[in-house]
């Protein structure tokens, strides 16, 4: 197979999504309304509760709803993630998905464009919703929204492929409240998301390194700290690690078997 | 091109569902996989099309192991599963292109295949047309023509006519027998329904994960003793 085949491979799979996006973009709008609700109602009842003091990356006090601004660009993708994944191996796109596997292309560049191509869709809302936070005075640099792009990209990724390899590998999870309880709230609330770590310590140490270790912090550390300008290398190297990591176990330990896509639902 | 299989055997878990499979099928022909419902036919086309991890025994296409080519297989081999795998909203030309690109072929080269085959299956008029639009048997044969969108020398369908109405059946089995015969593509044609099958064609009875019979329709019922296919099906699986 030569590059250009990899590249109409990609093209085509990108496209595809674009298209369904576009046939279901009320479904994109109303996926907006879970962060504008924790932006708006949340954050405003918040404020008055959590004081923010000044912490890296900001320069100045802020108020609570441009510090949970990037958590909820995060929380963004790790729905959108985790619902499509779990639409790859269980319901919607098993028809797709039966098509992309008798691509000639190695499975694993497949997967990995796939869960590309959905992250893309996500991030267009990310940034949809970034404009709609204008409205509420979270205003970053302007060059802060073409920093934050790789920093999505690889949370997109990491959080796609966590979703792919749950989704194959365990399957009491294979509806999506279950992700939900059991992937979705821990990784959200346990996280820096709607609350600075440092205050987290003050109320549990265990809790604080659990966060600590929860790879979403990381990725909304790296959203936060590009959404500013600032480089974060390790919110950075652990979100790349932990992506190449997941990546790869997710794809190279797919097996279509564990899913539905072959058919009806068999015992693996 | 062909495709052999040696001593397939495959379990889910403790149940087996195929049973030491063997056969080669004959390039070019029209092959009849004959069989009831739960007979290990989906199984079996898993196996072919890499859905399932070989587990015993080995698929060989055109003298190589599948597993050490893959890509080649799947090159040469054209799918229509059971299931619809056609994305509904999108429209018969959108559908066609996904399946070109994966096969990385250009859009420009996918458009000119793609008219092409539409036009095979007089159903160009039709192709701005979003799939939901379709009725069932035009939907088998966008399927069918996506199939063939990457020039595979193999097809391989399972049970395509699911769903479809008897007028619409047997235009679907007539339209592949004609591509059988003017493209030389081997076909597999995996069914329940022993009307779908001439007595001229090679047939393979599968029942219970055992392939029980497998030679021409013909040459099977006069070694069965039988008056035709049905009878021969009924005696053999108890089914039909």
């Amino acid at each position: 197979m030569k590059a250009a085949h990899y590249w109409h491979c990609f093209v085509g799979i990108q496209t595809r999504e674009w298209l369904r996006f576009w046939q279901q973009r009320t479904r994109f709008a109303s996926a907006l309304v879970r962060p504008l609700l924790w932006l708006v109602v949340f954050a405003a009842g918040f404020r008055a509760v959590l004081g923010i003091s000044i912490i890296p990356p900001y320069e100045t006090y802020i108020t609570y709803e441009t510090y949970i601004a990037p958590g909820l660009c995060g929380m963004i993708i790790l729905f959108n993630s985790m619902q499509g994944a779990l639409s790859m191996v269980y319901d919607r796109e098993l028809g797709s998905m039966r098509v992309l596997l008798m691509s000639p292309l190695p499975r694993p560049f497949l997967l990995v464009t796939k869960l590309l191509a959905m992250g893309v869709v996500s991030i267009g809302q990310v940034y949809v919703f970034l404009l709609l936070a204008l409205l509420v005075d979270v205003e970053p640099p302007l060059w802060g929204y073409l920093a934050v792009l790789p920093a999505l990209i690889l949370t997109s990724l990491m959080l796609g492929a966590l979703g792919l390899l749950i989704a194959t590998w365990i399957k009491q999870l294979e509806n999506f409240a279950g992700v939900m309880n059991f992937v979705i709230f821990p990784m959200f609330f346990m996280s820096s998301a709607l609350y600075p770590l440092w205050r987290m310590n003050e109320a549990s140490p265990w809790l604080y390194w659990i966060c600590q270790f929860n790879p979403f912090t990381h990725a909304v550390e790296a959203i936060r700290f590009s959404l500013y300008m600032e480089w974060n290398p390790m919110a950075y190297g652990i979100t790349a690690g932990v992506t190449a990591v997941l990546a790869l176990l997710a794809t190279a330990g797919f097996r279509p078997q564990r899913t539905r896509i072959l058919g009806a639902s068999k015992p693996a | 091109m062909t495709i052999e299989a040696s001593n397939l055997s495959f379990r889910y878990g403790d149940k087996p569902v195929l049973r030491e499979v063997s056969f080669a099928l004959t390039s070019g022909r029209f092959h009849a996989l004959l069989g009831p419902n739960g007979a290990g036919k989906s199984t079996l086309f898993g196996l072919l099309t890499r859905l399932l991890a070989l587990q015993q025994g080995e698929l060989r296409l055109a003298g190589q192991s599948l597993k050490h080519q893959p890509a080649e297989a799947m090159r040469q081999i054209g799918v229509v599963f059971q299931q619809n795998a056609l994305d509904l909203d999108l429209t018969v030309r959108q559908n066609l292109q996904y399946h070109a690109a994966l096969h990385g072929l250009s859009r420009k080269e996918a458009r000119a295949r793609g008219d092409r085959e539409l036009e095979r299956f007089n159903l160009l008029d039709r192709a701005n047309d979003a799939v939901r639009q379709l009725n069932g048997g035009h939907r088998r044969r966008v399927e069918i023509a996506r199939a063939l969108l990457h020039e595979p020398s193999l097809l391989l369908l399972d049970e395509p006519t699911v769903g479809l109405d008897v007028a619409s059946r047997k235009a679907l089995n007539e339209h592949v027998r004609t591509l059988c015969e003017e493209d030389g593509l081997t076909v597999l044609w995996a069914t329940h329904l022993i009307e779908e099958v001439r007595t001229d064609d090679r047939v393979l009875i599968l029942h219970q994960g055992q392939l029980l019979a497998d030679g021409n329709g013909q040459a099977i019922c006069e070694a069965e003793g039988t008056r035709d296919l049905a009878e021969t099906f009924h005696s053999l699986t108890g089914a039909g």
